[in-house]
């Protein structure tokens, strides 16, 4: 009985595959029934050879994050353990000569950098994407997609440098202190996150169906009431992975921000302060570090991978909510 | 109602106005460097050794550093991430876990920081593996780096391949290998290209990782076992550590029209894409 079910089930399924796309290609099984194709036993060995290999090409990446996982976890978690999460986490203790570990500092740093650069640059990148997909002529959204594309481009390090020779002396002149500042890190990080910010949202803009536009626009609305009340509603979805990962790529950034942001291991209290990052703290701190330390560096690094790895959790439920939604 | 109207053109104008100030921004970041940089562009800088740790002298070295670790970098990520893209889409079952498994690895791979690939980098390849700072730590390193966007350019491109082209050729007698590596491999040669220069863009640029897995030796790197310095990682020592900022501003010249170069043939191998896959 069962096997008649599940005999009928196969059929069904093969018949549907033929009726859609050609199961054939679609398996990848030829050898199941299809034996005729090879010529030769050689030539079935060597089919079957190189099926293997291209498996252990995709194994390889997956062996990679495996690695990489184990060997930071490996490294840093041993470290966090001895000194407790929740002191390792929130103490503002950073004293690594001295076998004292507390990111805390550093911890609340990415925090409030993130946040500081998101702050300016969402507005900015949501306005310069509603322009690119309602506003622009063709010919303009092309130049303005290549110069997007430039900036995304441009390696963190130049954006460092670019902080480092020219906005940390302006704020130095213009607003006091060294300059070296959350400031300069939030308009840097800005900066580079823009890119990921306007293309995905444009993205998801240009997705809502033409047909919702037409109807809005039929019923008397404005160009501008379209877009406020049904466009940006409808690519919410699309709009929200953009700043999630944006928001990624600001708390991994390394090289711009250990650049301008002065580095020191304390919380800011204003605008103009210094800060350090978590990212920032192994960078510099990495070529002499040893024993504890170095493993405290590990342990600051399997924070951040946590970090990111909720940040993917969160990207993944609101694309499968989106989805959800345009299914309805 | 004019006052609707008022508003209407006030935002149209918030909007232009805010494109207006992402084209500045690359003006400025771009021009500036260029404006500063091109003073400081010779022979002598590009063809000379660097002096007293880079103070003086041009940046050789460093050129030929990246130029190692990027061609390796890229000869190691190329075949594995063409490979994967191959076995993804034309090998795997679509609904299987394996499939499932890899798309979610090269999600988080690209998702993860480039100084976490500098510190599993350092802790494997350094260490563990007993490389040492070298230019095979440092081009292993980035290759694991940039193997997600080498795959997801190639599977896009196998992807847009016709299924006709497959099926006339198994008509005709071929064997599966055969269609591939010549049917569908050459009709997806546009793909896989802007893949692998997207990703030079980012060997050449990148910093964090470099620093950590191929050390900051300016001696000119003979072997790939040797320690090597990047252009990147120069500018970086450079500018932090104040040591000549006119070589700074050269080297970040350096890198910008190189980065320049490398959008312009993305640009060029991506039209090329649409209008061979139309």
């Amino acid at each position: 009985m069962n096997g008649i079910i599940g005999g009928e089930i196969i059929a069904a399924k093969q018949h549907n595959n033929l009726e859609g796309k050609s199961q054939f290609l679609q398996t990848g099984r030829w050898e199941r029934g299809w034996g005729f194709l090879w010529k030769s036993k050689a030539e079935y060995i060597s089919e079957s050879l190189v099926e293997k290999l291209l498996m252990l090409s995709a194994v390889v990446s997956i062996m990679a994050l495996l690695l990489i996982s184990v060997f930071i976890f490996s490294r840093g978690v041993p470290l966090i353990a001895k000194v407790g999460l929740g002191d390792f986490l929130f103490s503002l203790e950073w004293r690594p000569t001295q076998g004292v570990f507390g990111i805390g500092a550093m911890f609340i740093g990415s925090l409030v950098l993130t946040l500081a650069s998101l702050v300016w640059a969402v507005p900015l990148g949501l306005l310069t994407a509603v322009f690119m997909a309602e506003i622009a002529p063709p010919p303009l959204i092309r130049i303005m997609t290549c110069m997007v594309n430039l900036l995304a481009g441009i390696p963190s390090v130049v954006y460092g440098f670019f902080g480092l020779v020219i906005i940390v002396p302006l704020i130095r002149n213009y607003l006091g202190g060294t300059g070296m500042s959350v400031l300069a890190g939030a308009v840097i990080l800005g900066i580079m996150i823009l890119p990921t910010i306007i293309n995905i949202s444009q993205d998801a803009i240009q997705a809502v169906p033409r047909e919702y536009k037409e109807s809005s626009l039929a019923l008397g609305a404005s160009h501008y009431q379209t877009i406020g009340r049904l466009i940006l509603p409808a690519a919410s979805s699309g709009i929200i992975t953009a700043v999630v990962l944006a928001m990624g790529r600001a708390i991994g950034e390394t090289m711009a921000v250990v650049m301008v942001t002065g580095n020191a291991p304390i919380i800011p209290d204003n605008l103009l302060a210094p800060l350090r990052t978590m990212t920032s703290n192994i960078v510099l701190e990495m070529g002499y570090a040893a024993g504890d330390h170095q493993a405290a560096l590990f342990a600051t690094g399997a924070i951040l991978f946590i970090f990111i790895l909720l940040l993917n959790l969160v990207l993944n439920s609101i694309r499968r909510a989106g989805k959800r939604y345009a299914g309805n | 109602m004019p006052g609707t109207r008022m508003g209407e053109k006030a935002l149209t104008c918030l909007l232009c106005l805010s494109a207006l100030i992402i084209v500045g921004i690359l003006l400025a970041v771009v021009g500036y460097i260029v404006y500063k940089g091109l003073a400081m562009i010779n022979l002598d800088f590009i063809m000379q050794a660097p002096k007293r740790a880079g103070k003086e002298g041009g940046i050789s070295s460093t050129i030929v550093g990246t130029l190692y670790l990027t061609v390796l970098s890229l000869a190691i990520a190329t075949p594995l991430g063409v490979g994967t893209a191959i076995h993804l889409e034309e090998y795997a079952h679509k609904e299987s876990y394996f499939a499932f498994l890899v798309k979610l690895t090269a999600e988080t791979l690209a998702a993860i920081p480039s100084i976490m690939y500098g510190l599993f980098g350092f802790v494997f390849f350094v260490i563990y593996l007993k490389l040492g700072w070298s230019i095979w730590s440092g081009s292993l390193t980035l290759a694991i780096m940039v193997l997600p966007t080498i795959t997801r350019t190639a599977q896009e491109a196998i992807l847009s391949v016709p299924r006709e082209y497959r099926e006339n050729s198994l008509a005709l007698g071929a064997s599966k290998w055969q269609t591939i590596r010549k049917i569908v491999i050459p009709a997806a040669v546009p793909g896989i290209v802007t893949g692998i220069i997207l990703s030079l863009g980012r060997a050449i640029g990148e910093t964090a990782a470099v620093l950590l897995t191929a050390g900051t030796s300016l001696g000119m790197p003979l072997s790939p076992a040797d320690p090597a310095r990047s252009m990147s990682v120069h500018l970086y020592m450079l500018a932090m550590e104040g040591l000549s900022m006119e070589r700074a501003f050269g080297t970040a010249f350096l890198i910008i029209i190189l980065v320049l170069f490398i959008n312009y043939l993305a640009n060029r191998s991506m039209s090329l894409l649409s209008h061979s896959g139309g």
